[in-house]
């Protein structure tokens, strides 16, 4: 077997991939950890006690830290968009350009105001302003990923848009349809309610090394118990707007979900697989087991995706080939309409061209009758459909697995704090540490499933990733694929190393 | 403030490499380069989108 040719799109994919992905190891401690930073000072201006001052400056400096090596990381997205996803960005430029640019711009001022009074202004202004100045480093930070994750949700669930075939863009008829999308709205509290969780467990992972080191004890268990309560919190939320997203996939991208439990046969009381070795060579429609073994609960998928543990969750099968019997129109049929929608488009844009309005306006109508299933005109069988399935379920129940163990690791810090033997329990505290690596698992495994489950689409249904990107050769994004490498890696071992030091040094004694 | 000074360091090196390096030789945005008006752009993204998939 040969090696498989990389395309321009698949180096694409792979370089937005990495670039996120390093960009998310950033981005979510500086969520989180402003947050608890504000929760840590505010008990210092409320006790007026100097220890709780000297322990914010130490979380405070590790959160400059990555704040330093992290911000404008994300502005390399915004590159790529238009270099090699130009016929995406074109097509949702005007929509989520403005928004984007005016969220960054408004986030940016507060941040930089406000950061410069946190860290530098301690003897400049009153407590109470540094005080506010930091809550407002940590709502602006929260407020600065509203927009890219609503757009996000657009991409998963596109709404409130028409598309216009004389501009070739989708414009906007109900911003407040695309803002408050179940999805978005989702997409956003998950999102940041995760962060959260990440820096709580940052915060008891490092105290939990000094206990270890039998360091910086006091501030160590202090630290420990105001991150365990917000991560125990932050845990809770994200079970819960876990099941909302998860509930929204299931009504609106079906096929992700199918693929998030490696259901190809759709069934009433469609269980959960707690555990399994999935069969990753398994295609839709063969006779292949799709697990080597596994473990389910009975119902659990149907109560989750439905609400009704009775209720039928269709399969990838279902999805691509249709079920008459269910009412579900697969992708093999959705390829026709799709294709019927591709060549009016065409069709219309000939008319336009020749003048000929009455021809035009036929076409245009034929159009808009099928233009729902539009991107499914541009797969070659019907199987293109679905996602890499193996990987969609791994992520999925990596995170799963993690994101319950998180909370009773919190719990069991705030057992052991208010027993007063917190600093004895070793292997809690090795457990504790080692977390802060769990936890990124879990965030990138997250964005797997996100993002890996919703292929082949860019916009879910209209748009392929095969034609959303550049016609520019794959050479070119290669070289830049191993440039990001380059510099992200330097990037992320510049701040493992400057945190490490710091971590060394400790809060000031 | 040693630490400071190095996440200065950082930082400029940082914006250098992506804005003066990456943005200016190895991202130019693919639509403003190559075509000259909103018209021209919308006419090529609409010939991609219409391409029949056997083309592609």
């Amino acid at each position: 077997m040969g090696d498989p040719i990389l395309t321009t799109v698949d180096w694409a994919r792979a370089q937005f991939a990495l670039t996120a992905m390093y960009h998310w190891i950033f981005v979510p401690l500086t969520l989180g950890l402003s947050f608890l930073i504000a929760f840590f000072e505010s008990i210092y201006v409320k006790t007026g006690n100097e220890e709780w001052k000297k322990l914010t400056k130490f979380w405070m400096t590790l959160f400059g830290i990555n704040f330093a090596i992290g911000v404008a990381t994300g502005i390399i997205l915004e590159f790529q968009f238009g270099t090699n996803w130009s016929n995406y960005s074109w097509m949702v430029g005007d929509i989520f350009g403005a928004p984007l640019a005016i969220e960054g711009i408004f986030a940016f001022f507060l941040e930089a105001t406000f950061f410069a009074v946190m860290f530098f202004g301690w003897h400049r202004v009153s407590k109470g302003f540094h005080l506010f100045s930091t809550w407002m480093v940590a709502v602006g930070s929260n407020l600065s990923a509203v927009w890219i994750l609503v757009a996000n949700g657009w991409m998963q669930f596109p709404t409130g848009m028409e598309f216009n075939p004389d501009t070739a863009r989708f414009e906007m008829h109900n911003f407040w349809e695309v803002a408050l999308s179940p999805v978005a709205v989702h997409k956003f509290t998950h999102t940041t309610s995760s962060a959260f969780l990440l820096a709580s467990l940052f915060v008891v992972g490092i105290s939990a090394l000094f206990l270890l080191q039998e360091r910086h004890q006091k501030m160590a268990k202090r630290s420990m118990i105001v991150a365990a309560v917000f991560g125990f919190l932050a845990s809770v939320f994200v079970g819960f707007t876990g099941d909302e997203a998860a509930y929204n996939v299931a009504q609106r991208q079906p096929m992700k979900l199918a693929a998030m439990e490696g259901l190809y046969v759709g069934q009433e009381k469609a269980p959960v697989v707690a555990m399994g070795v999935i069969n990753a060579g398994k295609k839709p429609g063969d006779d292949q087991p799709a697990f080597y073994q596994e473990i389910k609960v009975p119902g659990l998928l149907s109560l989750l995706a439905n609400r009704d543990p009775n209720s039928f969750v269709p399969g990838i099968n279902d999805l691509v080939f249709g079920n008459a019997e269910r009412n579900i129109i697969g992708a093999e049929q959705r390829m026709i309409t799709g294709r019927v929608a591709l060549a009016e488009l065409a069709h219309y844009k000939d008319a336009k061209a020749k003048g000929d309005e009455e021809e035009a306006a036929a076409a245009l109508s034929i159009f808009n009758q099928h233009k729902e299933d539009l991107g499914y005109g541009y797969l070659n069988n019907p199987a293109e459909a679905a996602p890499p399935v193996a990987t969609t379920f791994y992520s999925f129940h990596i995170m799963v697995a993690l994101g319950t163990m998180f909370p009773m690791i919190f719990l069991l810090v705030l057992y052991f704090a208010f027993k007063g033997t917190l600093e004895y329990q070793r292997w809690l505290n090795l457990l504790c540490f080692f977390s802060i690596f769990l936890g990124y698992v879990a965030q990138e495994a997250g964005w797997v499933v996100a993002e890996v489950g919703r292929q082949p689409w860019a916009i879910q249904g209209l748009l392929p990733v095969g034609v959303a990107s550049t016609n520019i050769a794959a050479g070119n994004v290669q070289t830049t694929f191993f440039m990001f490498l380059t510099l992200f890696t330097a990037l992320l071992l510049a701040e493992i190393r400057i945190m490490v030091k710091q971590i060394k040094i400790g809060p000031e004694e | 403030m040693v630490i400071g000074r190095s996440l200065w360091k950082i930082i400029a090196i940082k914006l250098f490499i992506m804005f003066a390096v990456l943005k200016l030789f190895f991202f130019p945005n693919y639509l403003t380069t190559n075509f000259n008006t909103e018209h021209d752009r919308a006419e090529h993204v609409l010939d991609n989108l219409t391409r029949p998939p056997s083309a592609r």
